[in-house]
């Protein structure tokens, strides 16, 4: 089957319509194209591009990488050029990537957060933004607006007057209660939730006697999280009414199904795609010969069943 | 253009408990491979490592679709990798990195150890296109000592081995052939070693080409993880390298 035309996978958020529900997790896809020789771009849901904050940032000091038990750390710390060259250079070499390019962004201040918002709402082939208030690898902002309720609400709040396509907010499980945010960032404006970033986390290396990331903590993605990341989604879907976009360690299409099934939307897949380059479209083949071995019309049928 | 495919084991050669080399048989015609390029193999098994494991082209055979990797173990992964038999098959990302820039008249390659392991193929290179090149290895005893007959076959070959068990004893450092004149050096192994040779390139005013390894989560580009310190910034190992000119990083 044509997964371009497989219209039981098509959903929605907000304003957006994605073919099938798989799109792509910011920093584990670069801007896309890198991904052009694994696979046809056009085949996903949507593609969120690396962070991208309001001036240039050179991220953390090697070592920024652990593996781990089923998974991997990571300390890059947002390492972009800034929001002007993504205007100026990147988005020529991605807006005509057929699929929802969205635009993860990340910042230390409200101010930082709601320029970058308001020069990618100038962008015509750029339908949404994820605003990022979860990233743990940064010393001021990123995760310290996603773990205050407060604090998230009025970040949110003020990119919302900024930013009129669809904001999607992604949150932090590294909280007491997520709920608790996911809320206070409804009630806020937001259109969409995704979640989960990593898992706040370290690695020590006994024999050397110390951390194993330049940062000394950082942040755990991969097959390790997705029980985390299940239970979170789960959660929210059940206490707010916004669509969620589920990630956290989906290798396969059976991991995307669960998420679905505890009430996401569309999923994001992260760090599988260092481990096999065209996982992504591989796992748009999956859902459809999941809906064609169960019988399912619509994915919408299975959605938040749980 | 890169490529996700699976190889096949031809051969797995034991040179020492911790070294050894694998070739492998490309289904069908090998892309263009540079030297000092280098390929992310996805490691199956008992291991349940996670991540795939970055491993430079020791020597490629266009004739054959060949290509040979030389590895050695240093954890679960690699380790792994060293069980392969004849036969099995092995998924690879490859051609990844840039690959050495082939230059100059009279070159010098210096190597160490397994991280010598592109050299043979830089050598080939070379040799292909008319430059003349010296190739000075320096390892611990002759036992580590590999691939001894395709260089001599490609270059002139110089040893230095700690115990002197041939060549010269001591390091590559201390070797004769260093006195000579040569208008490019490659060098490639233990990062002491890129940094000396690197200072005595700067004082001769020469180019000197080292590559370097970093651990990375992906190898084409996008998870930022490999970085290394340049005059430009933090730049990719995995994709504005592995080859770098000394000259361009803040720590040689």
């Amino acid at each position: 089957m044509n997964n371009n035309t497989d219209k039981r996978l098509e959903v929605t958020i907000k304003d957006m319509v994605l073919r099938n529900p798989v799109m792509t997790a910011s920093g584990t896809f670069g801007y896309g194209y890198d991904f052009e020789d694994f696979m046809s771009l056009d085949s996903l849901g949507g593609i969120v591009v690396k962070a991208t904050t309001g001036s240039n940032r050179e991220g953390n000091p090697y070592p920024r990488m652990a593996e781990t038990s089923s998974g991997m750390l990571n300390a890059v710390g947002l390492q972009n050029k800034g929001i002007d060259y993504f205007c100026r250079s990147l988005y020529k070499k991605i807006k005509d990537i057929n699929t929802n390019m969205v635009v993860n962004v990340s910042g230390s201040s409200i101010e930082e957060y709601v320029e970058v918002a308001q020069r990618i709402n100038e962008l015509e082939n750029i339908p949404a933004i994820e605003l990022n208030i979860s990233c743990p690898n940064v010393k001021q902002g990123g995760m310290a607006f996603g773990t205050d309720p407060k604090m998230a609400s009025e970040v949110v709040k003020a990119v919302r007057k900024a930013y009129d396509k669809t904001l999607i907010v992604k949150l932090s499980p590294n909280v007491t209660s997520i709920v608790e945010i996911a809320k206070a960032v409804e009630a806020s404006g937001a259109d969409s939730l995704s979640m989960i970033n990593t898992l706040f986390g370290m690695a020590v290396d006994a024999e050397k006697r110390q951390p194993l990331l330049s940062t000394i903590t950082g942040g755990l993605s991969g097959p390790a999280v997705k029980p985390v990341a299940l239970r979170c989604v789960w959660q929210v879907a059940k206490q707010t009414k916004l669509p969620i976009i589920g990630i956290g360690g989906i290798m396969n299409a059976t991991d995307a199904i669960e998420f679905i099934l505890v009430g996401a939307t569309a999923i994001e897949i992260g760090t599988a795609n260092f481990i096999n380059p065209s996982i992504s479209q591989e796992i748009v083949y999956g859902l459809s010969e999941y809906l064609d071995r169960h019988n399912i019309k619509n994915i919408s049928e299975i959605r938040g069943i749980i | 253009m890169k490529y996700c495919k699976d190889f096949i084991v031809v051969e797995n050669e034991t040179i020492t408990p911790t070294l050894f080399i694998l070739k492998l048989q490309y289904p069908e015609t090998l892309p263009e491979i540079k030297a000092g390029q280098f390929v992310e193999i996805m490691v199956k098994g008992e291991a349940n490592v996670f991540l795939r494991r970055p491993i430079s082209i020791h020597d490629v055979d266009k004739d054959r679709n060949q290509i040979s990797l030389l590895i050695q173990i240093v954890g679960k992964g690699t380790e792994e990798l060293s069980k392969l038999k004849k036969g099995e098959s092995l998924n690879l990302i490859f051609p990844l990195g840039n690959g050495f820039t082939i230059i100059g008249k009279k070159v010098l390659l210096v190597g160490g150890g397994c991280g010598a392991a592109p050299l043979l193929y830089l050598a080939r290179v070379l040799k292909q296109n008319q430059i003349k090149s010296d190739i000075l290895i320096g390892c611990r005893d002759i036992k580590q000592l590999f691939s001894k007959k395709e260089y001599e076959s490609l270059s002139n070959l110089h040893i230095a081995t700690e115990d002197g068990s041939c060549g010269i004893k001591g390091l590559v450092t201390s070797h004769p052939i260093l006195d000579e004149d040569f208008d490019t050096i490659y060098c490639c192994g233990p990062t002491p070693m890129m940094k000396a040779i690197s200072k005595l390139a700067k004082e001769r005013n020469i180019p000197c080409y080292v590559s370097l390894e970093h651990k990375m989560a992906c190898g084409f580009g996008v998870c930022l993880c490999c970085v290394v310190d340049t005059n430009q910034g933090n730049k990719r190992t995995c994709t504005t390298g592995p080859i770098f000119l000394s000259s361009e990083l803040k720590d040689f």
